[in-house]
């Protein structure tokens, strides 16, 4: 198996990403939810650039026939998920912030 | 009468006639106004303690949903029987007052609605583009919440104690005209609507309210509340 500059590249960036991962869910920055979802985007990472042959077979079991086009679509799902996360929290902060706002407009009326 | 009446006023940039609504509010004889100043850029905050209201202070602006809830809070919190919304730019009559109110007073009802279009005379001043706008809003209210209401977005409103207490609003700007008729229908308050007379300005028609963007705005927030936050 020939392997590539890049491909080396690119599996040492992954390993190295995942050891972060690893040691924020070490000093309890992270959950084990995010690290097991860190960690199959980096092993998929990994897998895609070593054996590029199964990015083919995923995408076919899906019904499309390249794999740049399954990674677009799912891109754009997730991206829109989190757009809508964002949106969720955003509006949360704004409630937070009128909620403080008003707190202390209550706590100091004005009177002549 | 000897029922608490506090008149809540949201202000945002209104020192020119912030003065002149309190002060004909007190020569009626209400004697407990509670203005909320939204972080007005201008003298809203000073203008409004001169002129002898109670000032409640949004140190930035939040909205005229979040000041009116800032007030009504504050109201009950002071006590209040009954609670008036009321115009910070001279819209709503000091006249109207008592027939808004008396519904409440009486206990027959948890909140009345201002209305523009119960009689001819309280909708002959009504811009013609303005009454277009209005219908769709009371449309929607129709098709959203199932309320028929002849007018629900003047923002003359008076609330019982109870009413007061129960009524969410979330929506810190526009939309809250809408949330609050929601939250009567949701909670199953019994309302009336009340005919009264709004008095267009040059000033007040500049500012737009109730123009297609705030009301695209509005249905955006409605829509977003309805279907993702909830």
């Amino acid at each position: 198996m020939n392997i590539s500059v890049l491909q080396i590249i690119v599996v040492v960036f992954a390993l190295f990403a995942w050891s972060r991962a690893i040691l924020r869910l070490k000093d309890r920055k992270i959950a084990i939810s995010e690290f097991i979802f860190w960690t199959v985007i980096w092993a998929a990472v990994i897998v895609t650039s070593l054996l590029p042959a199964t990015a083919n077979a995923v995408s076919t079991f899906f019904g499309i026939s390249r794999p740049i086009d399954l990674a677009i679509y799912v891109s754009i799902l997730l991206l829109l998920y989190l757009m809508f996360r964002m949106y969720v929290k955003h509006e949360q902060l704004e409630q937070e912030m009128t909620k403080l706002v008003r707190e202390v407009a209550v706590r100091l009326p004005k009177r002549k | 009468m000897g029922k608490k009446v506090f008149i809540v006023i949201a202000a945002y940039n209104e020192e020119h006639s912030i003065p002149k609504v309190v002060s004909g509010l007190r020569r009626a004889g209400y004697k407990d106004i509670v203005v909320v100043d939204d972080g007005s850029k201008d003298k809203t905050f000073q203008a409004a303690l001169n002129a002898g209201a109670t000032v409640l202070q949004h140190i930035i602006n939040r909205g005229q949903g979040a000041a009116l809830k800032t007030g009504i809070d504050y109201a009950v919190q002071e006590g209040a029987d009954i609670i008036v919304t009321f115009d910070a730019d001279g819209q709503h009559r000091v006249e109207d007052l008592p027939a808004m109110i008396k519904p409440v007073e009486s206990g027959k009802y948890d909140v009345t609605f201002g209305s523009r279009f119960l009689t001819k005379e309280s909708q002959k001043n009504v811009p013609f583009l303005r009454k277009v706008y209005l219908k769709v809003g009371v449309l929607i209210l129709l098709v959203f919440y199932g309320v028929k209401m002849t007018d629900a977005h003047n923002g003359f409103r008076a609330l019982s104690q109870k009413a007061a207490k129960k009524i969410r609003i979330t929506a810190d700007r526009m939309a809250h005209a809408s949330e609050i008729v929601e939250e009567v229908h949701r909670l199953k308050l019994k309302y009336k609507e009340v005919p009264v007379i709004i008095r267009y300005t040059e000033l007040t028609l500049k500012k737009g309210h109730g123009s297609f963007m705030e009301g695209c705005r509005i249905l955006y927030t409605m829509i977003m509340k309805k279907f993702l936050l909830r």
